[in-house]
């Protein structure tokens, strides 16, 4: 290393921090500010244009007869269908039994996932015994499991939480696995450079690196356990189980009311995408732009 | 002030050339094989090696030279297969090629991680983590989240957050000399930010004390930085020759890199053959 002479010395600190300074201001990657009222009619027209168009075919091919009444619905009718449902206050009992039971049974199966995804994840032969298993058990359709719960426990909340449980696990348990795969290798061998044991490697580096995918797990696994929930309430119909939007949908089917049916279709979509939206997608963008992973929006 | 720092540093440096007990890491015989058997890779043969305390030595050696095997395993993060590295520094400090900052944390959080993981406080760990950030001229900018922050200053994010691995081990490193593991830090940056960085290191090299192995490929920064440069043969890799090259001037600053460049180029020729 060559020995500067003392006047370049007392020089160099000052011009290195102003290059320095200088430097870092031309290099820092520099954001476009968005406007609200851009970002809305860029983000949240499209959709409502493309329902509004959904619903003006509906209301065309009804007018023109095309398909007997039975078969479709005019598009005032179902809305009188779910209106009356909103001015009895019936709609609250039937979003509150659906609802509650998704949640509690999303909750049961995260917390059997998040164990059983790091196990896959960090043991190896837990990964070769039960990974496939677990992959496998996400494309069977968990409503295949409705016949054997229903042995099992009876027409009651446990078979239908069973049902949810085998939907939404392996996906949950496969979200974690996957975005665990994910992480750079680099980040845990830094872990370990910064002292990081493996308990706190696991705490500190990987579980937060992996959140991006797991979130991704989790938004999945919603979904499945939605539509178990509803498979199984659906197929398990009994008074004892009170009325959810699939028994709904069943006493539609059973009075012929094709309004009522096509009214507890659109219900059970509205839940499932609501909750997406409200949840899991506000949860996913805050996520991934506090990492600077912001997705063409 | 300046005369007192600059007379510190200075018996810092002499005790550490001349006293055997200080210095931060010493290999002895150190050999790396990846693999067994007929099959094996030998990465490292017979290395011996030391670094003084506060000591800045570069490692110079083509691809393949176990150059990164090398910092591995004075980090830790690998055990030789023969020999054995003495390590009596506080837990060795390791800069990568790539900053690899945390992305979910902000900077000060990044600088934070291991002062976190070692359990100290949250006030101390602010406290520390401002003082490392204004180190590397980068106070005021702990809020910043990584993809916020330009390739240079990334890497002096991550250099703090290794001089913090370093610093605090609650106890156990008091003391001892520190280390710092550097594996090509500079070189995935544009040639203007380098030759500011490796300005900065060597400012913070003499504000800190450290002892430094700069792992590199490139003869010009091994000569500008180091005060001794070490050069590796390659497959397997193996101490070839050694340049004492602190102190030069301008002049015979470039005689050093021409002859390192020639015996390096010969390092390399000789593969050629093989």
């Amino acid at each position: 290393m060559p020995q500067p002479d003392s006047t370049v010395q007392d020089r160099v600190p000052d011009d290195l921090g102003s290059v320095e300074a200088g430097l870092d201001a031309l290099d820092t990657p520099v954001n476009p500010p968005e406007s609200g009222a851009g970002r809305f009619i860029s983000k949240a027209l499209p959709p409502i244009v493309a329902i509004a168009l959904l619903v003006l075919v509906w209301q065309a091919l009804w007018a023109a007869a095309f398909w007997p009444e039975f078969k479709l619905p005019a598009p005032v009718d179902v809305w009188a269908q779910i209106w009356e449902l909103v001015t009895t206050g019936k709609i609250i009992e039937l979003f509150w039994t659906s609802v509650h039971r998704a949640v509690i049974g999303f909750a049961i199966s995260l917390m059997i996932a998040v164990p059983l995804g790091l196990a896959i994840a960090n043991i190896i032969v837990v990964r070769r015994g039960i990974g496939p298993l677990v992959s496998g058990l996400q494309s069977l359709p968990s409503v295949a499991w409705v016949p054997a719960a229903i042995l099992w426990f009876g027409l009651n909340d446990r078979a239908i939480y069973w049902v949810v449980l085998l939907g939404a696990v392996p996906s949950i348990a496969n979200g974690l696995v996957s975005g665990l795969d994910q992480v750079p290798p680099i980040l845990p061998r830094v872990g370990k450079a910064l002292g990081a044991g493996r308990l706190g490697g696991i705490r500190y580096i990987l579980l937060p690196a992996a959140l991006p995918g797991f979130l991704g797990g989790l938004k999945q696994g919603w979904a499945f356990s939605w539509r178990s929930l509803m498979a199984a309430e659906l197929i398990a119909t009994s008074p004892d189980l009170g009325e959810g939007l699939g028994q709904y949908l069943h006493n539609g089917m059973s009075l012929s009311d094709i309004s009522m049916v096509f009214a507890g279709v659109l219900l059970i979509f509205v839940v499932g995408v609501g909750i997406e939206l409200l949840v899991f997608r506000p949860l996913e963008n805050s996520v991934l732009r506090a990492r600077g992973l912001t997705r063409a929006t | 002030m300046t005369a007192t720092v600059e007379a510190s540093e200075t018996t810092i440096r002499a005790t550490g050339s001349t006293t055997a007990e200080v210095r931060p890491v010493r290999f002895h015989q150190v050999g790396k094989a990846f693999g067994h058997g007929r099959k094996a890779v030998v990465a490292l043969e017979q290395v011996d090696l030391e670094v003084g305390a506060g000591e800045f030595v570069c490692l110079l050696g083509a691809s393949g030279c176990g150059k990164t095997t090398l910092l591995n395993l004075v980090a830790g993060l690998d055990k030789p297969t023969t020999g054995r590295i003495e390590l009596s520094s506080s837990r060795p400090a390791v800069v990568f090629q790539e900053a690899a900052l945390m992305p979910w944390l902000t900077a000060a959080g990044n600088v934070e991680l291991p002062l976190r993981m070692a359990g100290v406080p949250k006030s101390a760990r602010r406290a520390k983590a401002a003082e490392l950030l204004e180190l590397v001229r980068l106070g005021g900018l702990g809020d910043k989240r990584p993809h916020e922050l330009s390739g240079g200053m990334r890497q002096r994010v991550a250099l703090a957050r290794a001089l913090a691995s370093t610093t605090d081990n609650t106890g156990s490193g008091a003391g001892k000399p520190s280390l710092l593991l550097m594996d090509e830090p500079f070189s995935a940056l544009d040639a203007i930010t380098r030759d500011v960085l490796q300005g900065e290191l060597l400012r913070i090299w003499r504000a800190t004390g450290t002892a430094i192995l700069f792992v590199t490929h490139d003869v010009r920064e091994a000569v500008r930085l180091g005060q001794r440069v070490v050069l590796l043969s390659s497959r397997p890799g193996r101490v070839v020759r050694q340049w004492d090259v602190d102190g030069l001037s301008s002049a015979e600053e470039g005689g050093a890199v021409d002859e390192i460049n020639a015996a390096l180029r010969k390092v390399i020729s000789s593969h050629a053959a093989a």
